[in-house]
């Protein structure tokens, strides 16, 4: 059946559903232990899954498939792509139960159950090889996480929540009608054999718009974007953690899943669409973000407009562009998560978000500050760190596409510098005069087991990402392979002069 | 060797930046200063060898980069004569200024910290010169920005060191912002990132054009401009020049490596490294000429008027690095390099002087406190002699000259020989630049070391003799926000040379207050014995090969050397040669007037040209054009988008709307099924009304 002889894909699903359940039966302590061990096996199957991948073997690996009613199946399988969002995914899981150890006290069975079924409904999502399959995980998944915003957040839980859900629903019902219209013309639910139909170009720009209301509200893209700093100021860390960390990349998981390789024609005909939106986000999220006095607003804001790389990447139409926005959505699910962790690691001590109530805790937090400002760098995308590969293609992608888009995705690395260090100016500087922020204690082993792997992959990501792009360079190619006919070229197109001259110009044309 | 060269450094970093209060202050400053000596003694072999030809550019790949599509970027360190000299002048002054800071941070509590930053800085910096392609180029420019803004900041409790670090870090992402548009250009059109596949297709791109935000432009001019931008943020040329003179908050010794010596000097060494493609475009190294010219003379101009010492050394750094970019410009690029070489060795040497002397003052920087301090710390003044004479250039054509005389004086020629407009701008900025940088240095050299003693009047002396009764030295950070404090008066306008408007000033200006400044200990010492042997010496011995006949062969075509350019810089007439000679003398001349023989003069000039005066002081109001056409506006549209854009229209028409849209609808038609008959009837009536209207309308 696969390379490793069983359906890892089915247990990788079924070992956080089960310890789901048994956490329901259990008491506090025994649920956190048993979602700590069902994570970390997870982690471990993952890292299985990583290992026995054949990079450049089939394009569909791990395959499983049980026909249940109809044309639909318990079908699952991966790519590249996938594989790289699981192991993701898997990583940030173990993490998000040692954050909510001691920060949840209450009805701590339930949440650990959530925890583990947003987890399910995650690699569910990215293994899905069935359209409605791909749909009910996709949807499932807000079940869980607006339960956790809604009964675990903060002051203002209840109105988070409900917009989180409404924003995500609305999106996802155009997406359901557009699913029914593919099946009903394609006669399959197979999202590999989707993937390479040609759907009639009239059809395909409706297809694509119901598709994209869905995706960039999940990415989120401006103007649809309001939901996230509120469902992040009001989440628990652990929230914050998978929701800027994994959920966010579903909807660009979508985008290379479907929107490209399935409308290509309408995709090209609309990429003005996304650049100009994507645009706009850009300038508009930082420098909002560069406003905020709430440390968690500023990095959902700060979020959104790394998300805008995503978009701005995967619409270039070429390899640097596609890469980059996948490399982004990697490196800022780690970092962003890592941020939000920062950001638990002194709420935690004053019960407050309020970047002005703190200062100076280089001082008493030397550890604490030293990782702040890992992560801080690497989501400024600094060279060497893990964000700067991805945007760097990417935002070299744009300019390929478009050198205007281009020009104005560039200016993103000048905001967002400033919101960054700005932020960290106001926690980490300054004097050290206030009482409550002076009594601190810097990073507690359990911390530092969070933030320090976060950290390695951190670095590792930025001065090798080789390791990570590999298992994906393939599947890009399969989704260039269906944009290439329908995208015209950029607008940088170079022009020789009249004079003979020896042909240099080999890289100008994709 | 090149491998541990570079590596060794960040090794350094490692081990006392994780190390940090585990290892202690010793150990860190062993671990770090030992590892720069290391790759300061593997730096030297590896230049003597390009300098006596026996050596070749050769590249060493470390471990491959980034992959996609038709990019490959390896992690590579590069070594041919370019980044020889650049390895001599980082390695060297780096482990100078990490021994020199053993004593400078003596009393410092975060040691191991400072030693980390730098040994980090330095990595980066050789990361910069040894790149082989435009994106390592980039990871080591973003490095040493990183360094820079950590160092800055390195007193972080202090709000105008915060603001410093901030400040610097953005304005380089502006530069930045036109840096990568370049690296995407270039790679768009030459289907690479190597440096030197690209500056082998670069002349076959001559007039070619580009499309470019909408329109069509030459595409070699294009590509040079952005990169341009990008060296324009990182060496503060004028427009990004206004991080520099606020990075010295940050540590002194600091500002001798990262803001004179080597980081600031990149952007020169960037524009070298290209300077086949920038050779493709005359526009392109005119505008770079301008840039350069303008530099020269409003750092000039406003480093004149400045009475921190600190700031008066920063912005001759800004002026002699505008001096390096007019030189590239007109094509001289081994003169620029030379230029860039010399100024390592007598600018640093500068700084770290002047550090000794705040050393000495108690960490006052304001030179209307000093005043005859030679007698009291004469090695200090004697470096600082040295320090001038290179920058000002003096020497005897054809016997001897200390190194600015060589080097400033030849790219002064190189305008002047290049005959086109701009080469003949420049030449004249150039003289006058000249005249300036004299006048300035000479009068610090006065304010600082002649006269009689004023420092009475300074918060930090009476800090530290009212201490002294008490409990020995203070720390860092305190001394330095008092220093702030005080020291903003003249940044806002208020004070102003002590002579002229300040009447606190003027009784008090005399005295010691029974203060002896006393000469900084051995290990600051040595960094300033060595560096004055080359700013005496490195023009002498090393002009034939930069510049001289030898330049050819010395540079193997790591840069492009002008042969046409270097033989009409002989022809030149002899009194466009000797003039920067006779303003050299003529900015001493007045200096020695105005600040030595008649102090009523400054005053008396502040009287009669205030408007000026004040307008240099201001710096040109840089600041605060750029605060009222930047900062503030980018925080108020911030703000308004929030607050309008988010909350008030996406919000109110979006969720909320829909969610209040919701809630109407449900109260209208609770009110419609009331129960009561009539209220039924009346709605059935209007239904039939409407009924029959729409009926009779067809």
């Amino acid at each position: 059946m696969n390379q490793l002889g069983f359906p890892i894909l089915t247990i990788l699903l079924a070992v956080p559903t089960f310890a789901a359940i048994a956490c329901l039966f259990a008491d506090a302590k025994a649920a956190r232990w048993i979602a700590l061990g069902a994570t970390l096996v997870d982690f471990a199957l993952g890292i299985l899954l990583w290992v026995s991948y054949q990079v450049g073997g089939p394009q569909w690996q791990f395959v499983e498939h049980i026909g249940l009613f109809g044309s639909f199946g318990w079908s699952l399988g991966i790519d590249g792509i996938a594989l790289m969002l699981i192991a993701l995914s898997v990583f940030l899981m173990p993490i998000c139960v040692l954050a909510s150890w001691q920060a949840i006290e209450k009805r701590v069975p339930e949440y650990m159950a959530a925890l583990l079924l947003t987890e399910v409904f995650m690699l569910g999502v990215f293994m899905a090889q069935d359209l409605y399959l791909f749909y009910i995980f996709f949807e499932a998944g807000l079940i869980p996480m607006y339960l956790i915003i809604g009964i675990w957040g903060g002051a203002d839980r209840i109105y988070a929540s409900y917009k989180f859900f409404l924003y995500t629903l609305l999106g996802s019902i155009l997406m359901l009608i557009a699913m029914l219209w593919m099946v009903n013309f394609a006669h399959t639910t197979s999202i590999p054999v989707l993937m390479n139909t040609d759907f009639p170009p009239h059809v395909q720009t409706w297809l694509f718009l119901a598709f994209f209301a869905s995706f960039a509200v999940k990415m989120p893209m401006w103007p649809v974007h309001t939901w996230l700093p509120d469902a992040h100021v009001q989440a628990p860390t652990a929230g914050s953690v998978i929701l800027a960390g994994v959920l966010l990349k579903m909807g660009g998981y979508g985008f290379i899943r479907f929107s490209l390789p399935m409308f290509p024609e309408a995709s090209a005909q609309l990429f003005w669409l996304v650049m100009t939106l994507s645009s706009i986000g850009i300038v508009y999220t930082s420098l909002v973000a560069l406003v905020q006095s709430d440390m968690k607003k500023l990095i959902a804001y700060s979020s959104v407009a790394h998300m805008a790389f995503v978009t701005f990447g995967l619409f270039a139409f070429n390899r640097q562009g596609l890469e980059g926005a996948l490399m982004v959505m990697l490196g800022h699910g780690i970092v962003s998560g890592a941020l939000f962790l920062c950001v638990g690691v002194v709420y935690d001590r004053l019960h407050t978000r309020e970047i002005s109530r703190y200062g100076g805790v280089s001082t008493n937090m030397p550890r604490y500050a030293m990782l702040f400002l890992l992560f801080t760098m690497a989501s400024v995308g600094l060279p060497g760190l893990s964000n700067f590969p991805g945007e760097f293609l990417a935002m070299m992608g744009t300019y390929r596409a478009s050198s205007i888009a281009g020009v104005i995705a560039v200016t993103g690395i000048i905001t967002g510098a400033a919101y960054m260090l700005y932020l960290y100016r106001r926690v980490a500087y300054g004097p050290l005069d206030k009482p409550d922020v002076a009594a601190m204690k810097d990073l507690s082993p359990r911390e530092l087991l969070l933030l320090v792997p976060l950290a390695l992959v951190t670095i590792w990501m930025g001065v090798y990402p080789e390791s990570f792009m590999a298992p994906m360079r393939k599947d890009v190619g399969v989704v260039l392979a269906r944009t290439d006919r329908a995208w015209k070229g950029g607008d940088a197109k170079v022009a020789l002069n009249a004079h003979p001259t020896p042909a240099h110009a080999e890289g100008a044309h994709e | 060797m090149i491998v541990l060269l570079v590596f060794l450094p960040l090794l350094a970093a490692i081990v006392a930046g994780l190390g940090n209060r585990t290892i202690g202050n010793v150990a860190a400053k062993v671990v770090t200063t030992g590892c720069l000596f290391a790759s300061c003694a593997l730096a030297w072999p590896i230049f003597l060898g390009f300098l006596s030809g026996s050596d070749s550019a050769h590249v060493v790949k470390v471990l491959s980069f980034i992959t996609s599509g038709d990019l490959h970027v390896d992690w590579a360190l590069r070594v041919d004569t370019l980044t020889a000299v650049m390895l001599v002048v980082v390695t060297s002054v780096s482990s100078l200024v990490h021994l020199y800071s053993w004593g400078y941070m003596s009393e410092d509590p975060s040691q191991p910290r400072f030693f980390a930053y730098l040994s980090l800085f330095t990595f980066a910096m050789l990361m910069l010169v040894t790149s082989d392609n435009l994106i390592q180029m980039f990871f080591g420019w973003e490095g040493v920005g990183l360094a820079s803004y950590l160092l800055i900041g390195f007193w972080y409790e202090k709000p105008s060191a915060q603001a410093a670090a901030i400040k610097a870090f953005v304005v380089n992402r502006v530069g930045d912002f036109g840096f990568s548009l370049g690296i995407f250009g270039t790679f768009l059109v030459f289907g690479t990132v190597s440096i030197p596949a690209i500056l082998a297709a670069a002349p076959g791109m001559a007039g070619a054009s580009i499309g470019f935000l909408g329109g069509r432009v030459d595409l070699m001019t294009l590509l040079c401009l952005l990169l341009f931008v990008g060296a324009m943020g990182k060496s503060a040329q004028l427009g990004l020049h206004v991080w520099l003179p606020d990075a010295m908050e940050g540590p002194t010794p600091v500002s001798a490596l990262i803001h004179a010596a080597t980081m600031v000097t990149a952007g020169v060494f960037m524009v070298c490294r290209l300077s086949p493609m920038f050779e493709v475009s005359p526009t392109a190294l005119t505008v770079v000429t301008y840039v350069g010219a303008a530099t020269a003379l409003f750092a000039a101009t406003v480093g004149t008027v400045q009475t921190d010492i600190k700031r008066v050394i920063a912005y001759s750094t800004c002026s002699q690095l505008g001096y390096m970019f007019f030189a590239a410009g007109v094509g001289a690029y081994n003169t620029a390099m030379f230029h860039l070489f010399t100024h390592a060795f007598f600018k640093a040497l500068l700084f770290l002087g002047a550090g000794s002397v705040i050393h000495a003052m108690h960490h006052e920087q304001d030179m209307r406190f000093y005043g005859g301090l030679w007698k009291k710390i004469p090695l200090t003044f004697f470096a600082m002699m040295a320090g001038t004479l290179a920058i000002t250039g003096v020497g005897i054509e054809e016997v001897f000259g200390f190194a600015g005389f060589y080097s400033k004086d030849a790219i002064i020629e190189a305008a002047y020989a290049r005959g086109t407009t701009a080469g003949g701008i420049a030449y004249f900025v150039g003289i006058s630049a000249a005249l300036l940088t004299s006048f300035y240095s000479w009068r610090l050299i006065y304010l600082t070391f002649f006269g009689t003693p004023r420092w009475a009047a300074s918060e930090h002396i009476q800090h530290a003799v009212h201490d002294a009764h008490g409990h020995g030295h203070d720390d860092h950070g305190h001394a330095h926000d008092a220093h702030h404090d005080h020291h903003d008066a003249p940044d806002e306008g208020a004070g102003a040379e002590p002579h002229a408007h300040d009447p606190g000033a003027e009784h008090v200006t005399h005295g010691t207050a029974g203060y002896h400044p006393h000469e900084s200990p051995i290990v600051m010492l040595i960094p300033l014995v060595v560096l004055s042997v080359g700013a005496i010496l490195a023009g002498a011995v090393f002009a034939p090969a930069f510049i001289g006949e030898g330049a050819t062969a010395f540079w193997q075509g790591s840069l492009h050397v002008n042969e046409h350019l270097m033989h009409a810089m002989h022809g030149i007439p002899e009194l466009a040669k000797l003039m920067p000679s006779i303003v050299m003398l003529l900015g001493l001349a007045i200096a020695t007037w105005a600040y030595l023989l008649d102090r009523s003069i400054p005053g008396r000039f502040v009287a009669s040209f205030g408007g000026l005066y004040q307008f240099l002081l201001n710096k040109w109001y840089f600041d605060e054009l750029y605060d009222i056409l930047f900062v503030k506006p980018a925080f108020a549209l911030g703000r308004f988008l929030w607050k309008r854009g988010d909350q008030q229209t996406i919000d109110r028409f979006g969720p909320n709307g829909a969610a209040a849209l919701v809630q109407m609808t449900s109260v209208a038609s609770r009110k419609l099924q009331s129960g009561y008959v009539y209220t039924y009837a009346l709605v059935m009536l209007i239904g039939l009304a409407a009924a029959a209207t729409w009926a009779m309308a067809i």
